[in-house]
């Protein structure tokens, strides 16, 4: 399924990163993954929520910069060699892949994948051809 | 003891300078009257013509010249002389596109080094020396002065130009060099490097002449304790010829006009109106003996004193203080001349807000530029790649308008103060 990520531009400074946590607990908006990519003087922080539009709106109103990405979140099998199927479908289909990162649900314990590519469209076709479940 | 190069001119009584400065000008002005159709038209404009000048008491009368007239002039707009008779030209460092130029004949070449000759032997240089010439060579003025004033002195001189401090620091020891001349940043840096390398006590300096950027009384005392020398101030300016405008004397209480080639002005920056001599002001010159590119009451946007107590070392040139700022917004950052204006329009040009903010700060004796601009939405990409190569390309941008390598830091927005009133745009945390 593809979800909204809200990606945060950050200044290097700290705090600015526990500013946005704050701002998001204060809301009740449930923090599921995060990913920061970064430079030495700033750096993109990804987020995935349970409620992206509200969690824009707040991030919007408190002044931070913002841009909503579609991105896939893929189940990842449960036995050895199970990222590499999946990293291998992408690449077998030649879908360039931007960037990903991994985040595990609190609930059933399961690890996920967040995949960024060029064609969201395609990817999940890819996907749902090879047997690998999106959520 | 006190050494002179030109004796009888450096310790002229002021009658006789006066007399001097009196004699040229009016030649100086019916010339420029004559030949620079630019300034013809300026006078015209402020109804002044060269019968108004019949000394130097009249010089108030004559309009100002300022940067801005010599880009606007750009190249040949203010010479004085056919091409055929100009024999050098020196620029001066920065502001592509807008450089100014200046033009030099046999004889101006030669007043110029005298000059400079000037300022050596006031730092006791004489022909038993090894005068070792740090600046850059070019179209910078520094390399060129100071080398054509050592040949003039008769010392040894080492062309060594800027850079490769590993081999300055070997000529240094191998040739027995006795005098330096550099910026003093750069003579800090290298009496660093000489002790680092264990060579300390293997060099022979006994003087420094160090110039083209600001510095302090502090910096002095570091420079002469590390160095064990006596480090001397010396000042100048491209579009007036060159260093050895003016230079310090052994009492390192100011430096020494040459007036005999430049008659200085202070001025209240606001007004224009001359101040009287022990006031802080503009410093402006006048140049009296220039044949190609004879600039008159040129502003120099530094601000300093004047003082004309008698002084210990026998001459008898006004005094200059170190100037103590700009009455501009120029920055001179590496020894190249940066405006604010600048930066401010590549930043337009690249469509990043104009809230901004530039720092300057001295790292290891070297001069760093930081330019601070906010991330606006627009702009903003979940592909950091795009961001990298975003700043990039303002970098570059930057390099291409100034000259010298910016930094580029993007910030959160809103996190440039705005301010009430006037911005601060530059934060200058170099201690100088
Ligand atoms: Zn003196």
């Amino acid at each position: 399924m593809t979800v909204n990520q809200i990606s945060v531009f950050l200044e290097n400074r700290t705090g600015q990163l526990a500013d946005i946590t704050a701002v998001l607990s204060e809301n009740q908006i449930d923090l599921r993954a995060i990913s920061m990519a970064e430079t030495a003087s700033y750096g993109v922080l990804r987020l995935i929520v349970d409620d992206p539009q509200k969690a824009s709106a707040v991030l919007l109103e408190k002044g931070f910069i913002i841009t909503m990405t579609p991105v896939e979140a893929v189940l990842v099998p449960d036995r050895p060699g199970g990222l590499s199927e999946l990293l291998a479908a992408v690449s077998k289909a030649d879908i360039g892949l931007e960037y990903m990162y991994s985040v595990i649900d609190r609930e059933s314990s399961n690890a996920f994948m967040i995949l960024k590519t060029g064609d969201n469209a395609k990817l999940a076709e890819t996907l749902e051809k090879n047997g690998f479940r999106t959520v | 003891m006190e050494r002179y190069y030109q004796p009888e001119i450096e310790c002229a009584s002021r009658e006789q300078i006066l007399s001097w400065q009196n004699e040229r000008l009016v030649k100086q002005v019916r010339n420029v009257w004559d030949h620079v159709p630019y300034y013809r038209k300026k006078m015209e404009e402020k109804g002044v013509s060269p019968d108004d000048i019949k000394g130097v008491e009249d010089l108030h009368k004559l309009p100002f010249l300022t940067k801005d007239d010599l880009r606007e002039a750009y190249p040949y707009g203010l010479l004085a002389k056919p091409l055929g008779d100009c024999v050098r030209i020196q620029s001066t460092s920065g502001t592509t596109g807008k450089r100014v130029v200046a033009f030099y004949t046999q004889h101006d070449l030669d007043l110029w080094e005298d000059c400079c000759a000037r300022a050596i032997m006031a730092a006791g240089g004489t022909n038993e020396d090894v005068c070792h010439v740090c600046y850059g060579y070019g179209l910078f003025t520094g390399g060129p002065g100071l080398n054509g004033g050592s040949h003039r002195v008769g010392c040894l001189t080492l062309p060594m130009s800027s850079g490769n401090t590993e081999r300055q620091l070997q000529f240094m020891v191998d040739l027995g060099s006795t005098i330096l001349c550099c910026t003093p940043s750069y003579a800090a840096y290298l009496a660093e490097s000489a002790i680092e390398h264990g060579v300390r006590d293997k060099l022979k300096l006994k003087a420094g002449i160090f110039g083209a950027e600001a510095w302090s009384e502090e910096m002095r005392q570091d420079i002469q304790n590390k160095l064990g020398i006596k480090a001397y101030d010396i000042y100048g300016l491209t579009e007036i010829s060159g260093p050895g405008v003016s230079f310090e004397c052994s009492e390192q209480t100011g430096m020494h006009i040459n007036e005999d080639h430049f008659i200085a002005e202070i001025i209240d920056p606001n007004t224009g109106d001359v101040l009287p001599d022990g006031t802080k002001g503009e410093l402006v010159f006048t140049s009296i003996t220039k044949e190609a590119f004879p600039l008159l009451r040129y502003r120099t946007r530094d601000i300093c004193v004047l003082t004309r107590e008698k002084c210990s070392c026998g001459r008898t040139h006004v005094k200059m203080s170190k100037p103590m700022g700009r009455s501009d917004d120029m920055l001179i950052i590496k020894g190249v001349n940066v405006f604010p204006s600048q930066i401010e329009t590549v930043l337009m040009e690249q469509g990043y807000p104009a809230n901004y903010q530039i720092i300057v700060d001295r790292v290891n004796h070297s001069d760093t530029l930081e330019v601070q601009v906010e991330m606006t939405p627009e702009r903003f990409s979940d592909n950091l790649g795009k961001i990298t190569e975003m700043e990039k390309e303002l970098v570059a941008a930057l390099k291409a308008m100034l000259g010298i390598y910016a930094k580029v830091t993007l910030v959160a927005p809103k996190s440039i103060t705005r301010s009430e009133g006037k911005a601060v745009r530059v934060i200058d945390k170099r201690k100088i």
